[in-house]
């Protein structure tokens, strides 16, 4: 039974990373905090994806060198890792963004970066 | 033999040209303003031949496969196992309506930016942005891979933002770029976290073979609405509609009229989720999802409409009127899913609601393209979008204003402009279904009507206002990108039977033909 | 405001370091864990270190910003065309011609789990080069105009 709930805590990271991330993205306001509960959800969703991948007993997919044939999928890991790269290109850009909206707002409080209405 | 190696590798070159584009633009761009002129115009021409090259392939001898990486491009299953494994691209006859759509617009929209954006620095970055949101969109309606298609949607998503952003001035953009990120990026999550517990589960990311093996289970649920709901808020359907207004009001004019087919690819992929995916399974109530859809339309036409007619800035209008045409094509194609069940009733109007929803697409991509492209010329020459500060404008820029009212016309449903012609195919299928949801359609089109009759007589009737005085026509380039849309509007309008017939009709065949999407992949070798 | 001599040096030695080890990452991604992503991001970071280290001013005279566009457009352009090549070579685009042919990245790989041969697996070797150039040039192109936006601390 425990190493039944044990094989499943993955799966319990994930939905704590994303409900901090969603938190973190709902209740703050400094702009820099909202991109990183961003980046959190980010994650929880990468570490989602890796954790499907997972075989009882299997080892990495790697052939080189490998101690025994049986192996976790690696084509979960190939997503995990083009989803990575995304972050990274989005988190960049939002930055980015952030730091123009300083420069021309003068604050990265997100009640106040508020000219667009209607 | 030129002419046979090219088409045989079309898919791939869909995806290769503009990227070929985008990737040297900066080196390209950094010779001269001349150079780098011509160079978009070149990317933009060949892409636009390949598009259309591959849709008159597609209508003409049925569904091309690419399958990339194999031993011959239509090597679908490897010859070891049973099911597909490689990434392939499966352009069936909807894919081919929506090439066509962002072939034609890509089209119009560089050769407008050449004179509308001149003025602007940083212009290398620009056009290749603006090449990788064309790349990114191809590639959204051309790939049967699941997991490709969120690739591609990023990849339009991050895009489509950075272009937003593009006019930094006084960081409004940059405010309205950043929310589209974050919206698009959260969307985008749930996306892939459906993708794996699909794949999870079943083992498939091509669409085919997860077409196949999809049973109804409750995880299989919680993976649809993660699909779905993301993918209705990309394409601007209430009640996630609230990007729409702030994004395609501050982005460049160019970059907004492709936004709008970006979000049309968005409803495409909505679409073949909720067809090709899922369209076959017993327990999957066609009526719940057929009213889904239609609740959504009904909602969006009226919520657009209403929250237009107060706007005063020309371009933030036309948005929500995005938002409210958009909902004619989801009532269309609401009314099509709930009757795919019942033979009779699809023969007689599910078919042709389906055609009619279909047939707005490429419309409105087309006289809504149109219109931002005259508001933006609007903006070039005047230097405000605001309504109650134009004026008069009408006696110096006599083409841009023959353009708005082509636009103004088509959006409206007036006869012979191509917006009556999908209009009337909803109307009169949507009336036999119910007749109470075609009355809300043809009131929003008359609130439509009003709308743009205010916009027009703001803008450009009047008399001369002393600070427009120096307003001159606009440049060539701006006006050779709107006649290419206004064309296709007033032919498509005058003479649309042979586009419904070429065009819709196999698309519509497509979309309800799901066995034959599964076979082309799995039955073939 | 300047860091000390130690950590200037200190991040002179460190540089090249990781630059070869980044290499090594994106070489061997078709046998050990990495590929092109990945080493790219390292040996970005060994561009971060200079970054720290040095003053922007500094940074800017060694590592110019066009020598990084240019790089970054050469490993694209590397991508593409080994993607293209697969046409030239009667297979779809991104078809592996060169492997297990025995010529360049050609050597055929045992079955199961081996000590691993570099010289196998055909076009993803190249894949993998322009891959990781491209992504140096890019990563330390996005460090170079986070920077810029930055302003200058003021002397105490």
């Amino acid at each position: 039974m425990t190493t039944e709930l044990l094989l499943k805590l993955p799966y319990f990271t994930v939905v704590v990373l994303t409900l901090l991330g969603l938190a973190a993205m709902i209740f703050k306001r400094n702009l820099i905090k909202i991109l990183m509960g961003l980046s959190l959800m980010e994650s929880a969703v990468n570490l989602f994806l890796v954790a499907t991948g997972y075989r009882t007993g299997g080892v990495a997919p790697i052939f080189t060198n490998a101690p025994s044939p049986h192996m976790t999928l690696p084509t979960v890991q190939a997503l995990t890792l083009t989803s990575i790269v995304i972050g990274v290109a989005t988190s960049a850009m939002m930055l980015s963004f952030a730091m123009v909206i300083y420069k021309k707002y003068g604050t990265v409080d997100a009640d106040k970066v508020k000219k667009l209405k209607g | 033999m030129m002419d046979t190696f090219v088409m045989r590798h079309l898919p791939a070159l869909l995806i290769a040209v503009p990227l070929f584009a985008a990737f040297l633009m900066p080196l390209v761009g950094s010779l001269g303003p001349k150079v780098r002129s011509a160079w978009v115009f070149l990317g933009a021409l060949a892409t636009a031949a390949v598009g259309l090259a591959l849709a008159g392939k597609v209508l003409a001898t049925g569904t091309v496969l690419y399958v990339f990486g194999a031993a011959i491009p239509q090597q679908t299953l490897p010859p070891d196992a049973a099911f597909p494994i490689r990434i392939m691209f499966q352009v069936d006859a909807l894919s081919a309506l929506m090439v066509v759509i962002a072939s034609l617009s890509s089209l119009g929209i560089a050769i407008y930016s050449l004179a509308a954006e001149s003025k602007q620095s940083g212009l290398e970055t620009f056009y290749a942005m603006l090449f990788l949101l064309i790349a990114g969109v191809l590639g959204m309606v051309a790939t049967g891979d699941l997991f490709n298609f969120f690739v591609f949607l990023e990849i339009s998503s991050l895009a489509g933002a950075a272009l937003v952003a593009y006019r930094v001035d006084d960081g409004v953009a940059v405010e309205a770029g950043l929310k589209y990120a974050l919206l698009s990026t959260v969307g985008a999550l749930a996306v892939l976290t459906a993708i794996g517990i699909l794949f999870a589960q079943y083992n498939a990311l091509n669409l085919a073979s997860l077409a196949n093996r999809l049973q109804f289970t409750a995880l299989d649920q919680v993976a649809l609405v993660l699909l779905v709901v993301p993918l209705a808020m990309k394409c601007g359907a209430v009640p996630m509609h609230f990007w729409t207004p702030d994004t395609y009001a501050t982005a460049p004019s160019s970059v907004t009229a492709f936004l709008v087919v970006s979000s049309q690819a968005s409803l495409y992929g909505l679409f073949r989720i909720l067809f090709t995916l899922y369209g076959h399974l017993v327990q999957f109530s066609w009526a719940t999802f057929g009213w889904f859809l239609i609740v959504l339309g009904v909602l969006s036409m009226f919520v657009g409409v209403t929250m237009a007619i107060p706007q005063k800035d020309v371009k933030r209008l036309m948005a929500y009127h995005a938002v409210s045409q958009t909902g004619y094509m989801l009532l269309g194609v609401g009314v099509g899913l709930a009757v795919l069940g019942d033979a009779d009733a699809l023969a007689q109007y599910g078919k042709t609601a389906m055609a009619g929803g279909l047939f707005h697409v490429i419309n409105h991509a087309m006289y809504k393209g149109l219109l931002f492209l005259t508001a933006g010329a609007v903006f070039y020459r005047a230097g405000t979008r605001n309504l109650n500060k134009l004026g008069g404008l009408g006696h110096d820029m006599p083409w841009t204003m023959v353009f708005f009212m082509i636009g103004a016309l088509a959006i409206a449903g007036v006869p012979p402009f191509n917006g009556f012609a999908s209009k009337l195919l909803i109307y009169e299928s949507v009336f036999r279904f119910s007749p109470f949801l075609s009355i809300v359609a043809m009131l929003v089109s008359i609130l439509t009507l009003a709308s743009f009759v205010k916009v027009f007589h703001a803008m450009f009737l009047g008399p001369r206002r002393a600070e427009f005085a120096a307003v001159r026509e606009v440049p060539a380039p701006m006006l050779a990108g709107m006649a290419l849309l206004a064309v296709f509007v007033v032919v498509a309008g005058l003479a649309p039977q042979p586009f419904v017939d070429h065009l819709i009709v196999p698309a519509v065949d497509a979309v309800i033909d799901r066995a034959g999407y599964v076979a082309a992949i799995l039955g073939g070798r | 405001m300047k860091m000390t001599k130690i950590v200037r040096t200190t991040a002179d030695v460190f540089y090249p370091f990781c630059l070869v080890f980044g290499l090594y990452v994106v070489i061997h991604g078709h046998l050990t864990p990495g590929g092109g992503f990945q080493g790219g991001a390292v040996m970005a970071t060994g561009a971060a270190l200079l970054i720290v280290a040095h003053a922007y001013t500094d940074v800017t005279r060694r590592i110019r910003k066009t020598a990084l566009k240019i790089l970054e457009a050469i490993g694209l352009m590397m991508f593409l065309f080994a993607g293209l090549s697969g046409i030239l070579f009667e297979r779809p685009f991104m078809g592996n011609w060169m492997a297990l042919t025995g010529k360049l990245f050609g050597t055929p790989v045992a079955h199961g789990p081996n000590p691993g041969d570099l010289n196998t697996a055909g076009l993803l070797p190249l894949l993998n080069l322009g891959v990781g150039i491209e992504v140096l040039g890019g990563l330390t192109i996005i460090l170079l105009y986070m920077l810029s936006g930055i302003k200058e601390e003021k002397q105490p």
